[in-house]
């Protein structure tokens, strides 16, 4: 599965980031590289930090100390203009959606083409049509965010962030609250873009099952810590007591029996 | 209940809060400066920048502040006037000069209270609007959204709020100023007889183009502090749906003191002779 050669050239590189809110320290020195093509997915427990890293690789947040550098340029010290230059090149799908409330689905999709390029409004039409079909929500481009649940906002949200085919698209758990056969078709999407366009693709995920389908590589985060970074194979025959830990926990959480469950709770109670 | 770590006394303690509130004060102060500086520069700027100000939006936000605004102007204004009439010929009674009510509902309305009431009613309405959208969109990563999209956030939402407020609120204040002398007009030509085109003739002969001017600068005051306070405490929001709530009840509630305040402060430079 792992198709990235080790001598692609980089796409995200971190050098010893750490970073604060407030007082609390939450990234204690992170390391990482991206390599050009290759679908990087992080991982790591609630709170472990995966948001907090992400809006660092997109220039959100400010570092104490430390280095990142997004496409050769080094995001700490842009300015407008520079930023202006990187997003035309990056593509983001944010957990929320982040979908403009005041604007239709359509004209979501379309904004970065109106802002971005010189194309007339019927060229963007058809890519964003063409956009939109790929997500799976062909003939939803005239409703509001308002209209749709939670899974058709975050489809739209990618549908946005891949609409001027990004060098390097990042995505917040693009899965999670999905059912089952939108989350593998968002899985294959993934997939097809790495594949068909040689897209770099940065992915924050909980879900084990659609990080081992996609992941070239997989970054392991613990408590603001780089607890292992490597392959699916590697992570998977990891024998650090930790990266077990953290394994069997998610697919604790993922296959949860309710008859098991409910079982449990009766011994545990006959216990007490 | 362990008290915090503060040190001391009660009034040391109320000493901090307000030193605390004060520092945050002045910090959205600045904010709000740094906002109108910036959306000058996208005004002018933007094209040569790869970032036009659209004027869809523009025409939008004027729709939702000016238009949309005209009944509860025109009612206002018109009772605001009605009031100043009967006041006035109430007190003008005394002395035998009721006639000269005119002078002052035409003085007060247009440097006064049509620019007041306006003022206020648009904090209320559209300041409080700005702050809930502001608020919305931070806490649903609409604002990270645009910058990662290279869209700066201030020439895209504050700049086409700032430029309506700008011309929709002079024009509110101007419709405010007619109407409110109609209607001030139709109570004084019932209550004393006077002719209603003659109320209208000493009116237009009363006022000057300073009249008129003096209010409108100070609806072109009031349409910048309403914008950046409405953004600056909408940006400011923290957690959820409460938080959004909380930073629209500080606009409207910031809004309305800074017309007030500048208001008078207007007044006082301009007036006092
Ligand atoms: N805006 C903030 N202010 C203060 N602390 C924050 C803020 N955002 C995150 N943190 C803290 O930073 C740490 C890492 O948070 P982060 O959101 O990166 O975790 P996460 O790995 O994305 O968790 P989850 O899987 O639950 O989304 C947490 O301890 C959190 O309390
Ligand atoms: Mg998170």
């Amino acid at each position: 599965m792992a198709t990235s050669s080790t001598d692609a050239p980089t796409a995200i590189l971190v050098r010893d980031l750490v970073t604060h809110y407030g007082d609390r320290e939450i990234l204690h020195g992170i390391d990482m590289e991206v390599r050009q093509g290759e679908i990087m997915v992080i991982m790591g427990g609630s709170g472990s930090g995966k948001t907090t890293l992400l809006r660092h690789l997109l220039g959100l947040e400010k570092a104490t100390s430390g280095s990142v550098q997004l496409l050769g340029r080094e995001l700490t010290e842009l300015d407008e203009s520079g930023i202006y230059e990187v997003g035309k090149k990056i593509g983001v799908a944010f957990q929320s959606g982040a979908l403009f409330s005041s604007m239709s689905v359509g004209e979501n999709v379309m904004l970065p083409l109106v802002e971005h390029t010189r194309l007339d409004r019927e060229t963007m039409e058809i890519m964003m049509r063409m956009k939109l079909e790929i997500v799976k929500l062909a003939g939803f481009e005239d409703l509001m965010p308002a209209e749709l649940s939670g899974g058709m906002i975050k489809r739209a949200a990618f549908a946005r962030a891949v609409v001027m085919d990004p060098v390097v698209l990042f995505a917040d758990e693009p899965s999670a609250g999905l059912d089952p056969v939108v989350s593998r078709s968002l899985d294959e999407l993934i997939l097809n873009l790495r594949d068909a366009l040689g897209m770099t693709i940065v992915v924050v995920t909980h879900e084990l099952e659609s990080a081992f389908n996609i992941a070239d590589r997989i970054t392991m985060l613990d408590q603001g810590n780089i607890l292992t970074i490597g392959t699916v194979d590697d992570v998977r025959s990891s024998d650090n007591v930790r990266v077990q830990h953290l394994l069997n926990r998610c697919f604790e959480e993922e296959v949860l029996d309710p008859d098991a469950y409910l079982a449990r709770l009766v011994g545990e109670g006959r216990r007490a | 209940m362990a008290p915090p770590e503060t040190s001391g006394s009660a009034p040391l303690r109320f000493v901090e809060a307000v030193g605390r509130s004060t520092l945050r004060a002045v910090e959205q102060v600045g904010f709000g400066a740094t906002l109108v500086g910036d959306s000058a520069y996208w005004l002018i700027m933007g094209r040569r920048r790869g970032q036009v100000v659209r004027p869809q939006p523009v025409f939008a936000e004027m729709m939702e502040i000016g238009i949309r605004a005209i009944p509860i102007v025109t009612m206002l204004a018109v009772t605001i006037g009605i009031m100043l009439a009967i006041q006035g010929i109430y007190q003008l009674s005394r002395f035998g000069a009721e006639t000269q009510v005119v002078v002052g509902v035409a003085f007060g309305m247009t440097r006064e209270f049509a620019p007041l009431i306006t003022g206020i009613l648009i904090a209320g309405r559209s300041g409080s609007a700005l702050a809930a959208r502001l608020g919305t969109m931070t806490i649903n990563q609409e604002i990270d959204a645009l910058e990662v999209m290279g869209v700066n956030p201030t020439r895209f939402l504050v700049v086409p709020s700032l430029v309506a407020m700008l011309i929709m609120l002079p024009a509110l204040v101007v419709w405010a100023d007619i109407v409110s002398l109609l209607g001030a007009g139709l109570y004084i030509s019932a209550e004393l007889g006077m002719n209603m085109s003659t109320y209208v003739d000493q009116t237009l002969e009363l006022l000057s183009a300073g009249d008129l001017l003096h209010g409108l600068e100070k609806s072109l005051i009031f349409a910048v502090l309403i914008t950046t306070i409405g953004i600056a405490d909408g940006a400011s929001v923290e957690g959820g749906a409460e938080g959004v709530g909380r930073v629209t009840t500080n606009a409207v509630v910031h809004g309305i003191t800074a017309i007030v305040l500048t208001d008078m402060i207007f007044a006082f430079a301009t007036t006092r002779s």
